[in-house]
């Protein structure tokens, strides 16, 4: 065999290995819309979307998922609100400030908080944030949005934090120098040249970080409390999409209403996280710095 | 995980029930109430394992389909949580089935509160009331002046089945109810948060909570046994006439001690 066959081999081997992410994913989508679509012949997409009752198992079943939608998106937004600031902040100061020793140290400790289990912090929250922040605050529950979206951020200050890091590595030394040549403090320096510079990668960063909140599982499962109604405060419980088919997919009667309902609550999640990746993908293009500080 | 597995299992019986009955062995066809599928999940493996050459097929679906299979003759067992319905029996007999109940344990459910709370007992009203989000905090059923956290399973759950069913009546829980996907979570739910009421199995009982008594009857094997106690009631397994070979051999079994030990550790009252 020559040097040339072995090439072409390897080669086609990569191929197809990369072929198969791509055919599992499409399998795992044409699952999803087989058995979420046949819900459509029982309910109008405009009742499941916005239907304010998820009563599954009664008889009519009303299988509304709106509750669901605004949970998930409620968590999502506050978790986003305390993890955004602390990921981003804490990238640049890994990035830009920090001694070496810290850093080193920091970038460990937060890699080390992505590897944490879920299940692990969805227990934490339950066992521990709980029951704090219902005697601090005197609340009937301390299952509720405020616990969920805490955890959840824990979750995605990693995901926001490394990747804004390396967006903020990717800045070239020429901007830095040009503006300290200028007179720049080291505060006007980050805040006006580097974070701006960095802007798209960061942008990424938060939006998968977000992603992330939304399709967390266990979490919500365990420490949002699971009510399936809109909530009148922060301090209510909720019931994102992901608890909800964690919860009651194990039951459900194959091929039921109930079960097609389940699945139909994943395509709008699918939906969800896709167009969360998309946005981020076309920020990453459209922002894009040319030159030296292509990212 | 462990939901994903059953799915999972489910999938695979479900594929096996369809499967044509061509195997040598053994075959038993096990179909109806999903309150009773954990445990005749669970004792079918058990059987299964001592007699290698049985095939147990078993599905869900919920008593009516247990109970029409039955009738149809596509079922030898038929899981219920409820006795048949007269109907039920003059269509059986006219089919030429012969229906036989066998209670093969107690479905007894028990509502806890924290151990912090005053209130010790509720009437099934009271309870209806507060699930359906009509009564809503402690003092107007004599307790504290707290708001009252409703806690309940997921709607598929056979124990939210039974307690919609012996408790609601068929009414809607309220929306504004927490889910706990476990007999398990809802304890530990319950142990932290002196304003809560959960509802459980009375297999998962234990110190961290307290029972209330239900139109001051205490929960226990005893009183669900006697019907006392209102939150309880039997599960049944029926077969056409009396059961004959591997069914037999599968009733006897779950009747049997080891059997027995089976229905309690799946949170039941055992029945001997």
């Amino acid at each position: 065999m020559t040097r040339h066959q072995k090439e072409i081999i390897i080669k086609n081997v990569f191929f197809i290995l990369s072929l198969v992410s791509i055919l599992i994913l499409g399998l795992i989508v044409v699952f999803l819309f087989r058995e979420g679509l046949p819900l459509f012949r029982e309910v109008s997409l405009r009742d499941f979307i916005f239907g304010m009752e998820w009563y599954p198992t009664y008889n009519p079943p009303s299988y509304g998922i709106w509750p669901l939608i605004v949970g998930s998106l409620i968590v999502t937004v506050f978790s986003s609100l305390i993890a955004v600031p602390l990921g981003v902040l804490a990238a640049v100061y890994i990035s830009e400030i920090a001694p070496p020793a810290i850093k080193e140290v920091l970038k460990a400790i937060i890699e080390l908080l992505s590897g944490l289990p879920s299940v692990v912090l969805g227990f934490f929250g339950m066992v521990i944030v709980a029951p704090w922040l219902q005697e601090t605050f005197d609340l009937p529950t301390g299952l509720n949005i405020v616990n969920a979206s805490v955890i959840l951020a824990i979750m995605a200050v990693p995901t926001i934090s490394s990747i804004s890091e390396d967006a903020l590595y990717a800045v070239p030394n020429e901007f830095k120098e040009a503006s300290y040549a200028l007179g720049a403090t080291k505060f006007e320096t980050i805040a006006r040249i580097i974070i701006p510079a960095a802007l798209s990668g960061i942008s990424t960063a938060v939006i998968l970080g977000m992603a992330r909140a939304i399709g967390e599982t266990m979490v919500v499962l365990m420490v949002a409390g699971g009510a399936a109604a809109i909530p009148e405060s922060i301090f209510d419980s909720v019931r994102p999409m992901p608890a909800s088919i964690a919860a009651e997919m194990g039951e459900a009667p194959f091929r039921s209403g109930h079960y097609h309902a389940l699945f139909a609550t994943g395509i709008v999640l699918f939906l969800m996280t896709l167009a969360f990746n998309l946005i981020a993908d076309y920020i990453s293009q459209k922002f894009k710095e040319v030159g030296s500080a292509t990212l | 995980m462990k939901r994903f597995f059953r799915v999972l299992v489910y999938g695979l019986l479900c594929l096996l029930v369809a499967a044509p009955a061509a195997l040598a062995g053994g075959n038993v066809v096990i179909k109806g109430s999903t309150t009773v599928l954990p445990v005749a999940q669970a004792a079918a493996e058990a059987y299964m394992k001592l007699h290698k050459d049985v095939n147990i097929s078993l599905s869900g679906g919920g008593s009516g389909d247990g109970v029409k299979a039955l009738i149809d003759k596509s079922t030898d067992i038929a899981n219920s949580s409820r006795e048949m319905k007269k109907q039920e029996t003059d269509l059986a007999k006219s089919k030429g089935v012969n229906p036989m109940a066998h209670v093969v344990a107690i479905d007894a459910i028990v509502p806890i509160v924290n151990p912090k709370n005053k209130v010790k007992n509720l009437s099934t009203d009271q309870l209806s009331q507060i699930y359906q989000g009509k009564i809503t905090n402690w003092k107007e059923v004599g307790g504290e002046n707290l708001a009252i956290v409703v806690i309940s399973r997921d709607s598929s759950s056979g124990t939210y089945e039974s307690w919609g069913h012996l408790v609601l009546n068929g009414a809607k829980v309220t929306p504004r109810a927490q889910l706990q996907a476990s007999n398990g979570a809802i304890v530990q739910a319950v142990s932290k948060n002196r304003y809560a009421i959960g509802y459980i199995g009375i297999g998962y009982l234990n110190k961290s909570v307290q029972a209330l008594t239900v139109k001051g009857v205490q929960a226990s094997a005893k009183t669900a046994l006697s019907k006392e106690y209102p939150v309880a009631r039997p599960l049944y397994m029926y077969t056409n006439g009396a059961p004959k070979g591997d069914t037999e051999g599968f009733i006897k079994f779950l009747l049997s001690k080891k059997g027995q030990e089976i229905v309690k550790k799946e949170g039941f009252v055992p029945v001997k």
